[in-house]
């Protein structure tokens, strides 16, 4: 009894010494003492809570009984450092960079800040980690037993476990829960764990130096004894083997201590650097003197004794109270660094996943309202502290604390890290959605609950017996022990293979079918490219209320902390005043600040509260889709248009350059066609008055006046006959006189008729008679019109010492071309395109008619359903009547 | 390897060209500690295995082996660090 009494004196002093530890770990923090907390060992003693009170007391136990197998649980977490380049490095990053608090969260943010994914991995989590609470306290209530000696005497010792989890309960509330503040990290509880990290490695360590120098005098003899030990062989199952190797790098990677120590508390990546080769080192020494104290425990302890507790009974056999003391501190260290960071990671969770998602609902409208919302979430982890602590007592309690417990280890790491490959999925493969990941979980949840976890508790309690013989309702290939009828698997590696396998593959195959929500498509692209800058923001630009997101700010991170944070944001704006401009960066940053206290999901909707609507942008999502791609395209598009306005720009200036030359032509025109005018009304005038108010004039002198007065008056009509024709045809009265004609006819009487009159100039015409016995169905006086006005032109403008024309008749497709080439030097370029407009003349010496003649041409050629052009490039003038030939003749 | 894209370069200073290697050799590490943790389980198929002392001194000489080799590289990769790493992963 009175060793009974030193223990518990020991205990209490050890308990208060770690309160003191976690006390001035944390008051050091607080006053910006802290950099010592922030140590790369600190990390990697922290880690060291990945050996419970299972592995310190329960490896010897699993030595004693399967040899070598207790070596895959540390060689797995051993390989996952060794490996921190890979995943580690990439987790730990991500963690920081987007303040996750727990795996649930990471699983949740990933996913599209889903909160149903949340819940599914914290039940996951509490349905796995309770067994291995009340473990811990199993563990504890065993290892006092040992000392007061009683026999399995449940009853006597149920108050233990009660009051140590009271204790833990205590202890957690007390520093897991000291602060809400930014990134998680709890320095008084690491540094706790830390010193608790050094207690049970010394311990195990000097239990084995006991054993190796102490009872067996040396390492030459000790191995000597476990070679001629029933231990003696190297016999493991290959399965078992690898699977277990398997099984704990994984847990490893998924278990929320674990996550809670490696990822949420990390600081900086040389904490990382220095756990990858420490931490496999301080597994090797745990594990270092398993096997000899299992195989010395054998050895002197009387046959039936509980090899789980050799740890302690081996010393105390001995008479090494002192030792078996310090072992007792180990196991106690193992188990309360355990249960404190399990509770807090799954308080964490089911706050921020649980308990807050149902406040907010039934609050909705107080989220902007004053009032401290930190009360909500501490109570609320308070609440899961004790919650999660009573589940793990009770379920001590329920389970009688038998051998049962003892297996629950492996099946709740099998339970736990269903999460992987959600997990690495979720930072190595942009494709991974919110639906795979929750099929995945699903599946993999379900199966290890039937195959491995309802299994565990007795054939009879969950699971009928006759299922595990001949499957449920006599289905074989349904049995929780041989599924799709594959038998004599180990049932722990039958659950492995097959919770893994068919979780993988529900996760990839959804993945692939499904197709991923913006928001999962943004946090996708900044988890798996974490490495690089910034990615784009999930806010748009929103009208939210910079005050109001204040006043929420406030009730999450304090007033303090949230005004600097403003004031801090605000002075990166380059704003004088304490609340920025809700631009999407700043909505950013403070989603991650409340992230860090209350869950990716939680602070996002409360965020989305105030600001709104929406969250994602079109361009967001083209930032997603792929940037360069839409740069490029947009770029092309610009492109594209630039060159069609240029184009348009030249078509109108030529239309401008066009428009002013027939301006100045027009001008020109109408001071010609006003001389025109008064040129003959002028004689007119003059000689009617003669004749008019002269006496005495000869009747000779009579005639001439009045013949001068008449040819005026001709040549004023022919000037108004050619306005009137050119203004009848462009208003299309005029009637068609249409015939069958001969093109050669027609031709013969216009050159007959324009040399008709021909004295001041020869002009040489060539013709090719032959080519010109064409048919034509047209009004072949109007065409000859046009015929004498080409022909007249020629005669009148061809500027050459000998002028000459050349008729070409040309047959093609269904139209005959009748081509007038002159010897002259042609129409200047620029005067080319408006030749056929009224009123234009080609030069202003020859002042021959008034400019109509190519413009009554041209519609009289179009009226005929032709087309009149000017030809460039054939030496001289050249001017293309194109006729149909036996068609339809243009609308009347 | 061969088809780099614009942005990292062909041929690379020796310093950053000995980190990339650095980072190759930390990445196959815990390959090869797997593969040589497995070896065991091929010991046992001849005859009935070998002694547990042998095992336990092989296994805990590459558990002691690993950590050192990893350390060292975590040593010169931190020798070797520069300013701003273009990591490939």
């Amino acid at each position: 009894m009175t060793m009974l009494n030193a223990l518990a004196a020991i205990s209490i002093l050890y308990v208060f010494f770690l309160f003191a530890v976690a006390f001035f770990a944390e008051r050091a923090a607080r006053r910006g003492r802290g950099n010592w907390l922030h140590t790369p060992i600190i990390y990697t003693l922290s880690l060291s809570i990945y050996c419970t009170a299972w592995t310190f007391y329960g490896a010897v136990g699993s030595a004693a009984r399967n040899g070598f197998e207790y070596l895959t649980i540390y060689l797995g977490p051993s390989l996952v450092l060794i490996g921190w380049w890979w995943v580690l490095r990439k987790l730990v990053r991500i963690g920081r960079s987007q303040r996750i608090t727990s795996v649930a969260d990471l699983i949740s943010s990933r996913y599209g800040k889903s909160n149903l994914l949340g819940v599914g991995v914290t039940l996951l989590a509490v349905v796995g980690t309770t067994p291995y609470i009340a473990l811990q306290l199993q563990s504890v209530v065993l290892s006092v037993e040992v000392f007061s000696g009683a026999p399995d005497g449940m009853a006597n010792n149920q108050p233990t476990a009660l009051w140590v989890a009271v204790g833990l309960a205590i202890f957690t509330v007390i520093f897991g829960t000291r602060n809400l503040d930014a990134n998680e990290r709890h320095h008084g509880v690491v540094m706790a764990i830390a010193v608790e990290a050094i207690v049970k490695l010394a311990a195990l360590l000097a239990v084995g130096i006991f054993v190796v120098w102490g009872i067996s005098g040396g390492v030459g003899p000790v191995l000597d004894r476990i070679d001629a030990s029933a231990l003696g062989r190297w016999e493991v199952q290959g399965g078992r083997w690898a699977g277990l190797l398997f099984l704990s790098a994984a847990a490893f990677l998924c278990l929320p201590r674990m996550f809670q120590v490696m990822v949420v508390e990390n600081d900086n990546d040389a904490q990382l650097r220095m756990a990858a080769w420490a931490f496999p080192l301080y597994l090797m020494l745990m594990s270092l003197f398993i096997l000899p104290i299992a195989v010395v425990g054998l050895d002197v302890l009387p046959e039936g004794s509980n090899p789980d507790l050799f740890v302690l009974t081996v010393p105390l056999a001995f008479g090494q109270d002192g030792l078996a003391m310090l072992s007792f501190l180990g196991g106690f260290s193992s188990a309360t660094s355990m249960v404190i960071v399990a509770a807090i990671a799954l308080s964490t969770m089911v706050s921020n996943h649980i308990v807050m998602p149902l406040w907010l609902r039934f609050n909705e409208t107080r989220v902007s309202v004053s009032g401290d919302v930190r009360n909500v979430v501490l109570v609320s982890r308070r609440v899961s502290i004790a919650g999660v602590l009573a589940l793990g007592y009770l379920y001590y309690a329920q389970s009688g604390g038998g051998a049962a417990l003892a297996t629950i280890g492996l099946v709740a790491f099998t339970g736990v890290a269903q999460v992987l490959p959600a997990l690495l999925g979720g930072i190595f493969w942009r494709g991974a959605t919110r639906a795979g990941a929750f099929a995945g979980l699903t599946v993999g949840f379900l199966v290890w609950l039937y195959t491995l976890y309802l299994p565990s508790f007795g054939s009879g309690a969950f699971v009928p017996e006759s299922w595990l013989e001949t499957g449920p309702f006599g289905v074989m290939w349904l049995n929780p022990r041989a599924l799709f009828g594959i038998a004599g698997i180990d049932p722990l590696l039958h659950a492995v293979l097959w919770s893994f396998f068919l979780n993988t593959i529900a996760f990839f195959g959804v993945s692939l079918a499904s197709f991923p929500s913006p928001l999962e498509r943004l946090q996708g692209a900044q988890f798996v490219n974490v490495q690089q800058a910034t990615g784009p923001r999930s806010w748009s630009q929103s009208g939210a209320q910079a005050e109001d997101l204040m006043v929420m700010a406030q009730r999450i991170l304090g007033a303090a902390d949230a005004q600097g944070l403003f004031l801090r944001e605000a002075r990166r704006q380059g704003l004088d005043g304490h609340l920025p401009m809700t631009s999407p960066e700043f909505l950013e940053v403070l989603e991650r600040e409340l992230a860090g206290s209350v869950g990716a999901a939680t602070a996002h909707a409360m965020i989305g509260q105030i600001v709104g609507g929406m969250s994602v942008s079109v361009a967001d999502l083209m930032a997603v889709a792929d940037e360069t791609a839409q740069m490029m395209e947009t770029s092309a598009r610009l492109e594209a248009q630039s060159r069609e306005l240029t184009r348009t720009a030249a078509q109108l200036r030529a239309a401008n350059d066009k428009l002013t030359r027939l301006s100045v032509q027009k001008d020109a025109f109408l001071s010609q066609i006003s001389h025109e005018l008064r040129t003959p009304m002028t004689s007119i005038r003059a000689f009617s008055e003669i004749l008019r108010d002269t006496d005495g004039i000869t009747r000779e002198e009579q005639n001439r006046y009045a013949s001068i007065i008449h040819d005026e008056a001709i040549r004023l009509t022919r000037l108004l006959d050619d306005l009137l024709d050119l203004s009848v045809l462009e208003n299309g009265q005029v009637s068609l006189n249409i015939g069958q004609g001969v093109l050669s006819d027609v031709l013969d009487r216009a050159v007959a008729a324009a040399l008709a009159h021909g004295d001041e100039q020869v002009l040489m015409i060539h013709r090719h008679r032959s080519r010109e016995e064409v048919i034509l169905n047209t009004d072949t006086e109007r065409l000859s019109q046009v015929f004498i006005n080409l022909i007249a032109n020629a005669r009148k403008y061809c500027d050459a010492g000998r002028p000459e024309l050349s008729i070409h008749v040309e047959q093609i497709a269904g139209s005959v071309n009748v081509d007038f080439v002159d010897n002259g030097s042609g129409v200047a370029p620029e005067a080319q395109d408006v030749i056929f407009e009224k009123f234009a003349r080609v030069s202003d010496q020859k002042a021959g008619g008034a400019g109509l003649g190519l413009a009554i041409c041209r519609q009289i050629v179009s009226r005929l359903g032709g087309e009149i052009s000017y030809l460039p490039g054939r030496g001289g003038a050249a001017f293309r009547v194109s006729l149909p030939l036996n068609q339809a003749l243009a609308a009347q | 390897m061969s088809g780099s894209p614009q942005g990292s370069p062909l041929f690379v200073e020796r310093q950053t060209y000995r980190r990339r290697r650095l980072v190759d050799a930390a990445r196959a590490l815990p390959v090869l500690g797997l593969l040589l943790w497995l070896l065991p389980l091929l010991w046992a198929v001849p005859e009935e295995g070998p002694s547990a002392s042998t095992t336990m001194i092989y296994i805990f000489s590459i558990w002691l082996g690993l950590p050192i080799v990893s350390g060292a590289l975590v040593f010169a990769m931190r020798r070797l660090r520069e300013p701003a790493v273009g990591d490939d992963t």
